[in-house]
């Protein structure tokens, strides 16, 4: 087994007398296509936002690469290796698609505090961006500004800032949430065609595209890990049927 | 990590990893940078200054305060327009550049260029000061802060008679001849051009500035500070940067102000000032740099046309008409010209 990405130790978070997430525990290898699942209001968004940065767990630690990030700002932890996607679309609505993705991209190169050159006029940034786009199939809307785009389209763009970071771990936070479900299937044909040595944390409630694309599950019911195992076994537990999938959970 | 250049493994080469074919991809992903580049509309900003010369020669002491204005408005522009940072208290910048250019003449040395270099640094200093607290805050907070920091500097400004002459203001100043040749002359001459020959190079360097990283950056953040963050980008020193800038642009603004008038009084720093510059832009529209000249050269105009026609209630026609823009042009006076963006 490799060494663990990311991992989460004993997360717990309060507000008053909700308690939100208790004593979360988790684990992503390189590679790792695992995915968060459980009725709404169990803590998925919360457990999300203590890895990201913007929530402080009450307790418990949060590793990147084997390093405790859990004071460290959400910009630190991106800058080493954690990239994730909106629920709802973030984005920088009156930029262009390629100002977006140009943004990640200096971003991750370090370019976000120079006065130098515009990105315009870098060739290497260029190709990357185009590159970029032409893998989501956006390369052809670079010119649009972001507010004038199609809801899926706008997914692809989520996607495709969190992609321009290369991270080591990648949160993907209901990535086909509004989507029409034969757009929701390409959007994870995209996912699957995501580099092998990325981690890969998927938080969905459509449970098809779930089986579809984890290779584990984790179960999260009021806040706390209900179970974690293979796809497969997650799959046929009885309890999870009852908790989360109802009486007529079937895939 | 890998160094792949297409992130998803994609059956056939991404076509921009090779060389030549790759440039088509290129040039769309560059066509996409809304950049402010030089147009056809900045030469007509020559040939606007050249008939403000020709045209105003009663009234060069209007148009130079209109180039002022517009390079004080700019500057509101960068941290507002690009920025997104919400000020009601701007002029707090442009007083502090206009009373070091003053105490700089008075005290140190008439030497123009050289006062309007301390004036834009002292400004820049004192934004740069104050952005720790004003750029962490949003919205009302935020507002409220940069009316506090104006507040606090015109009272300072109250207190410390014996530096700044308070109600008096600061006059009696030399400033000694551009370039050692050109005395600033009675008639304003000297004075326009030198004004021109400011905020030219201020709008050059801002329109440089908006075009760097740093400039889309800044944007990003006042489209989406989260995602900025998530983007791993640190945004408060960002703003902070952005603030510093704008705040020495406004500096650059007061101290030619002070020089041109030979006088600073405690209204450069007066809230009225704040309010002004932020009703220019509004009237002229933010984010394109472009605002900053129609909105200066309507507000200035307008104001002393209307005071002149009616002194009373001159100040009801700028309300008009700022309602008549919000109502019918919200992207203010420039947002309907197509192509200035």
């Amino acid at each position: 087994m490799n060494a663990p990405v990311l991992e989460l130790q004993g997360l717990s978070k309060r507000y008053g007398a909700l308690q939100v997430t208790r004593d979360v525990n988790l684990q992503l290898a390189a590679g790792a296509r695992h995915a968060l699942i459980g009725p709404n209001g169990a803590g998925k968004s919360t457990l999300v936002h203590q890895i990201t940065g913007l929530v402080r767990p009450n307790a418990g630690r949060v590793l990147l690469a084997g390093s405790d990030v859990t004071t460290l700002a959400p910009q630190a932890r991106v800058r080493r290796g954690l990239a994730r996607t909106f629920q709802i679309n973030s984005l920088f609505d009156r930029l262009t698609v390629g100002e977006n993705v140009a943004l990640a991209l200096a971003a991750r190169h370090g370019l976000d505090g120079r006065f130098g050159r515009p990105l315009a006029r870098r060739p290497a940034l260029l190709d990357e961006a185009a590159a970029l786009l032409e893998s989501v199939g956006l390369l052809t809307l670079a010119q649009r500004p972001v507010q004038a785009l199609a809801y899926g389209q706008r997914r692809l763009v989520e996607i495709a800032l969190a992609l321009a970071l290369q991270p080591q771990v990648l949160l993907l936070d209901e990535p086909v949430a509004g989507v029409p479900s034969t757009e929701g299937h390409r959007l994870f044909e995209l996912l699957e065609r995501l580099p092998a040595e990325v981690a890969v944390l998927v938080i969905e409630h459509d449970m098809a595209l779930v089986f579809r694309f984890a290779r584990r599950i984790t179960v999260l019911v009021e806040g706390a890990v209900l179970l974690e195992g293979p796809t497969d076994e997650v799959r046929r537990d009885a309890r999870v049927r009852d908790v989360y999938l109802g009486t007529r959970g079937h895939a | 990590m890998t160094s792949v250049v297409s992130p998803v493994s994609t059956a056939a080469p991404a076509a921009a990893a090779v060389p030549g074919p790759g440039s088509a991809d290129r040039g769309v992903v560059a066509a996409s940078f809304l950049l402010q580049r030089w147009r056809w509309a900045d030469l007509a900003l020559l040939v606007l200054l050249l008939c403000g010369y020709l045209f105003a020669e009663r009234h060069l002491a209007l148009a130079t305060s209109v180039l002022v204005a517009i390079v004080f408005a700019l500057s509101l522009d960068l941290a507002q327009g690009y920025g997104g940072i919400e000020t009601l208290g701007h002029a707090a910048f442009f007083g502090v550049g206009a009373y070091a250019a003053a105490l700089y003449a008075t005290h140190v040395s008439p030497e123009p260029l050289s006062g309007l270099a301390v004036a834009g640094a002292c400004a820049a200093v004192v934004g740069a000061l104050t952005a720790f607290a004003v750029v962490r805050a949003h919205g009302l907070t935020q507002i409220m802060l940069t009316l506090a920091v104006a507040t606090v500097l015109y009272e300072l400004a109250n207190v410390f008679k014996g530096i700044t002459g308070g109600d008096d203001g600061l006059g009696g100043f030399d400033v000694a001849p551009l370039f050692g040749r050109f005395a600033f002359d009675l008639f304003g001459h000297t004075g326009y051009w030198y004004a021109a020959g400011v905020l030219l190079v201020v709008y050059a360097l801002c329109k440089a500035l908006v075009n760097t990283p740093f400039g889309l950056v800044v944007q990003g953040i006042r489209e989406n500070p989260v995602r900025m963050r998530m983007l791993g980008v640190p945004v408060v020193p960002r703003l902070v940067t952005l603030y510093a800038v704008a705040a020495g642009v406004a500096g650059i603004a007061g101290g030619l102000a002070a020089q041109v008038n030979r006088v600073v009084g405690m209204d450069a720093l007066s809230f009225t000032a704040s309010a002004n510059v932020l009703v220019m832009l509004a009237l002229g529209g933010t984010g394109r740099l472009y605002g900053a000249f129609f909105g200066a050269i309507v507000f200035v105009l307008l104001s002393d046309r209307a005071a002149v026609i009616n002194p009373t209630y001159w100040l009801a026609a700028l309300g008009v008409l700022l309602i008549l823009v919000v109502r019918f042009a919200p992207r203010g006076l420039s947002g309907g010209l197509k192509g200035l963006r």
